[in-house]
């Protein structure tokens, strides 16, 4: 069975990305090109089965960033996984091939941010209704936008 | 109808005229607000479309305007049945961050707070399931009362404990804002060995019942790959054959203390998930008992006495901190960047990832089934929206 | 012409009594399940709620008449009233005590079942005619079911004609001059036959565990979903008025009618007697209904195809060897 000190050597083989993170946490930032690689990495030889979440964080002039968190739940170690969007750049690849439970979590990141994934099968709004304008959790769009009360 | 660009999960079925029904917002058996367009061939549904939204608050931007002191009684409305646990997450996190020490004893007080509160939930998950399976006008109605009269017991401790009933704000950065009053812990125990003997009558009641048994057996099952890929967790996971508790996985609170098990079954249908969530009424009265017992003296908080909103400053970090909540694993993302509110607050419901799983596993099996399903899953409408 | 009107003013009065009976039948049955489920049950209105019947009586009457706009309105308003009319049709057969009923007549039973066969026509008249897909959902199950369970409960109904050797309902209450006598104790047939007739009317009164029909938790209220104001109240008459029916039917097929200490004498006092175990038939439905979970439909359909009509069958060739071989007991 992996455990995660044997699961850095290999993340750093195979995609030559360092892992950061102190234990049973393991921290990679993988850029966009290489985002399904990890994941199928992550799957497939590391593993991580469970699917914890897929979110984004808006850190304002550098752009977007995807994070997603992954389990290895007999070995007892965590992957969270960050992808830089770059600056203004809103095109994400999808997990859903690897993960199907990615395919709610990132229609939410479409619904709250603008993520547009690439190769999800059914990527519209989830939480908002289907003709809300802007992304509510970007920094840019202020708590008292004023909106419609009803539909 | 017109949401564009859906594409429904089409079972394959041959020929037959096909009804698209919707089980709408407003129904007794959704649990909360919920929508599922359900296309039927007869009684079977081919194909479910899950429309949810409708209790959607952006808790997460919310949380980017409240400081960490503000917010926890906030978080109590995300998983509003099972409040406890889900303040838990969002507290945990900060200190997860701020690398603040909680005291023993508020420790305690947390795990005695969140058992109680699993045993509360799913005394109303019992009573809403057989409630949608046996019909408001029916056998079902009377495991609804029977089962909500043990969770008021429940509810007046945490009256007594909290003042609130439902929306606690126990919880707070560094410990807990309250400590037990007098007599509490001998109420506390009369009511868990009560509820003990109750679900007792409860199990048996229905397990020597033939229609429950049929209308449970083999229905809904979530395979052991799918549970974990959807990310179901809590009873769902363990009723399919899953030993994953985060109690166990990555002991929060001092939960390496109490010696209890985790109850894990194959089978991974509704009757699998009802066997745990029994199992795990018990283990947590065994959690309650074990507590009470060895309650330490001490402060509730290291950092007690908040005198103003903007108090708590946690330094630049990032966390996630879960919890073991009823209903699964609730997490909670915090970003923080030094001032005395977070820059990002993600909050992982577990009834998210729970009714994902739903447009996987309905398609072939009868409307009926649906709300056996539904009710199976228990979800909670607070959590899937925020 | 006078005997014409005898025969009316007699009908009148046991409409008028029926009509009654059910409206006190619902309260027997909200205090009923309330005690089982550790409360109290309707008790501010009237004493001890003796006058909440009355009340939901009149707020039914009073309340405003809605009808969906795409209704098929001649179905839709037909629907009611032919529901209620077969339900309240079949107390005419009843005989309450010896030469007290409406009309007892010489097919007695077979009109009886007939005619309570008829409401699933109102049935399915209310479901499509409302234009809503639970309503339809609904009337096609209730055809499924009603039709399935009538069969089993007309050869399990046919166990007493048998064993009295006549289809008059009065000739079968006579045939059980005794306690010993009623039908409920001929041996292991009487029983199971007793007991067949219970699940049959469970499932042919829409009664939980197989009410499937109005399913509350998953079709809202099934055929009668979009029925308000009095036309649900003839609906509910009509449900409770057929549930009546079969529990006079139950008493009268299997324990004994009118028979009870010092009914020889008296024709009221065997009424009551008759009205307190057509009452008990009543309570022990309702007491299945409250204390077990819905079956599937599916699950529904094989019961009776599978169990029921057998053992309804079964029963039925077991009692024609019994009555050859000892002949009827009511001669």
């Amino acid at each position: 069975m992996l455990t995660h000190t044997q699961a850095r050597p290999l993340i750093q083989e195979r995609l030559g990305i360092a892992a950061s993170g102190e234990g049973p946490l393991l921290l990679v930032e993988a850029p966009p090109d290489q985002w399904l690689a990890l994941g199928r990495l992550a799957k497939a030889e590391l593993g991580c089965g469970y699917l914890s979440f897929v979110s984004a964080v808006d850190w304002k002039e550098q752009g977007l960033e995807v994070v997603a968190r992954v389990e290895n739940l007999e070995a007892g170690f965590a992957l969270m996984m960050k992808c830089k969007l770059g600056a203004g750049e809103t095109r994400c690849p999808s997990l859903v091939p690897v993960w199907r439970g990615a395919d709610w979590m990132e229609r939410e990141c479409y619904d709250m941010f603008g993520v547009r994934f690439e190769g999800h099968p059914d990527l519209r709004r989830i939480l908002l209704p289907h003709d809300w304008e802007g992304y509510p959790l970007l920094k840019s769009y202020a708590v008292d936008t004023p909106h419609p009360p009803y539909r | 109808m017109d949401i564009e660009g859906r594409q429904v999960l089409e079972m394959g079925y041959a020929g037959a005229e096909r009804l698209t029904m919707n089980m709408g917002p407003q129904h007794p058996s959704s649990h909360g607000v919920f929508r599922a367009i359900l296309t039927l061939e007869g009684e079977t549904v081919v194909a479910v479309d899950a429309v949810i939204g409708y209790l959607h608050r952006c808790h997460e931007k919310l949380s980017e305007t409240l400081t960490y002191t503000q917010y926890p009684s906030i978080a109590s409305k995300t998983d509003y049945v099972a409040a406890m646990t889900s303040e838990l997450a969002y507290v945990r996190a900060a200190e997860m961050v701020g690398k603040i020490d909680v005291p023993k004893r508020a420790q305690y007080l947390r795990v005695i707070a969140a058992e109680l509160q699993r045993v509360a939930s799913h005394c109303l998950w019992l009573g809403t399931w057989c409630l949608d399976m046996g019909g408001a006008l029916g056998g079902g109605a009377t495991v609804f009362l029977y089962c909500i009269r043990e969770r008021e017991d429940v509810l007046d401790l945490f009256e007594s404990l909290t003042g609130a009933r439902l929306l606690y704000g126990f919880h707070q950065v560094g410990g807990t804002r309250y400590d037990i009053p007098a007599g509490w812990a001998q109420k506390c125990r009369a009511t868990v060995d009560k509820i003990d003997g109750r679900i007792s009558e409860f199990e048996a009641m229905l397990e020597s019942n033939a229609f429950f048994m049929a209308r449970t057996q083999g229905v809904g099952t979530v395979s052991r790959e799918l549970a974990q890929e959807v990310g179901i967790s809590g009873p769902l996971i363990r009723g399919s054959g899953v030993n994953y508790d985060i109690r166990r996985a990555e002991p929060y609170s001092s939960y390496e203390d109490f010696d209890f098990k985790v109850p894990v079954e194959m089978a991974g249908d509704c009757l699998a998930r009802y066997r745990v969530r029994m199992v795990e009424f018990r283990e947590s009265i065994k959690i309650v008992r074990q507590a009470l017992d060895g309650l330490p003296e001490g402060p509730i908080s290291s950092r007690p006495g908040v005198k103003s909103v903007g108090q708590v400053r946690i330094p630049k970090g990032e966390a996630y901190a879960r919890v073991e909540g009823a209903r699964g694993e609730v997490g909670c993302y915090l970003i923080a960047d030094g001032s005395a509110k977070p820059y990002r607050m993600k909050w992982r419901g577990a009834s998210f990832s729970n009714l994902a799983v739903l447009p996987h596993i309905i398609p072939g099996h009868k409307v009926a089934d649906v709300v056996a399903i539904m009710g199976s899953v228990d979800p909670v409408f607070g959590e899937v929206d925020r | 012409m006078l005997s014409a009107i005898y025969a009316f003013v007699v009908g009148f009065i046991v409409l008028n009594a029926v009509v009654g009976m059910v409206t006190y039948v619902t309260l027997l049955e909200r205090k009923f399940a309330a005690r089982m489920q550790s409360r109290i049950g309707p008790y501010r209105v009237g004493p001890h709620g003796l006058l909440q019947p009355i009340a939901d009586a009149l707020k039914l009457m009073m309340k405003e008449d809605i009808v969906p706009r795409l209704a098929d309105r001649a179905v839709y308003n037909l629907a009611p009233i032919v529901f209620l009319v077969p339900c309240m049709l079949i107390f005419a057969t009843l005989p309450f005590a010896p030469g007290l009923g409406v009309a007892d007549l010489n097919i007695g039973i077979l009109f009886f079942l007939a005619v309570s066969a008829m409401e699933i026509v109102g049935l399915f008249m209310g479901g499509w005619g409302s234009n809503n897909k639970y309503a339809l959902l609904s009337a096609m199950r209730a055809v499924n079911q009603i039709i399935s369970y009538d069969l089993p409960f007309l050869f399990v109904a046919l166990v007493p004609v048998l064993l009295a050797g006549s289809l008059k309902l009065s000739d079968i209450a006579a045939a059980q001059p005794d306690v010993l006598h009623w039908f409920i104790f001929y041996p292991v047939i009487g029983q199971l036959a007793f007991l067949a007739y219970i699940v049959a009317t469970l499932a042919a009164e829409n009664r939980v565990p197989f009410d499937i029909l109005e399913a509350e938790s998953e079709l809202v209220a099934g055929f009668r979903v979009e029925y308000s104001g009095m036309k649900f109240a003839l609906i509910q008459l009509g449900e409770y008025a057929h549930m009546i029916a079969t529990s006079f039917l139950g008493a009268l097929l299997f324990l004994g009618a009118w028979d009870g200490p010092g009914s020889a004498g008296s024709p009221w006092l065997g009424a009551f007697y008759f009205l307190l175990k057509a009452m008990f038939v009543f309570l022990l439905v309702t007491w299945i209904r409250w204390s077990f979970v819905r079956i599937r439909v599916d699950q529904i359909l094989a019961i009776s195809w599978k169990l029921l009509m057998p053992v309804a069958l079964v029963l039925l060739m077991a009692t024609a060897v019994v009555v050859t071989w000892k002949g009827p007991v009511g001669g």
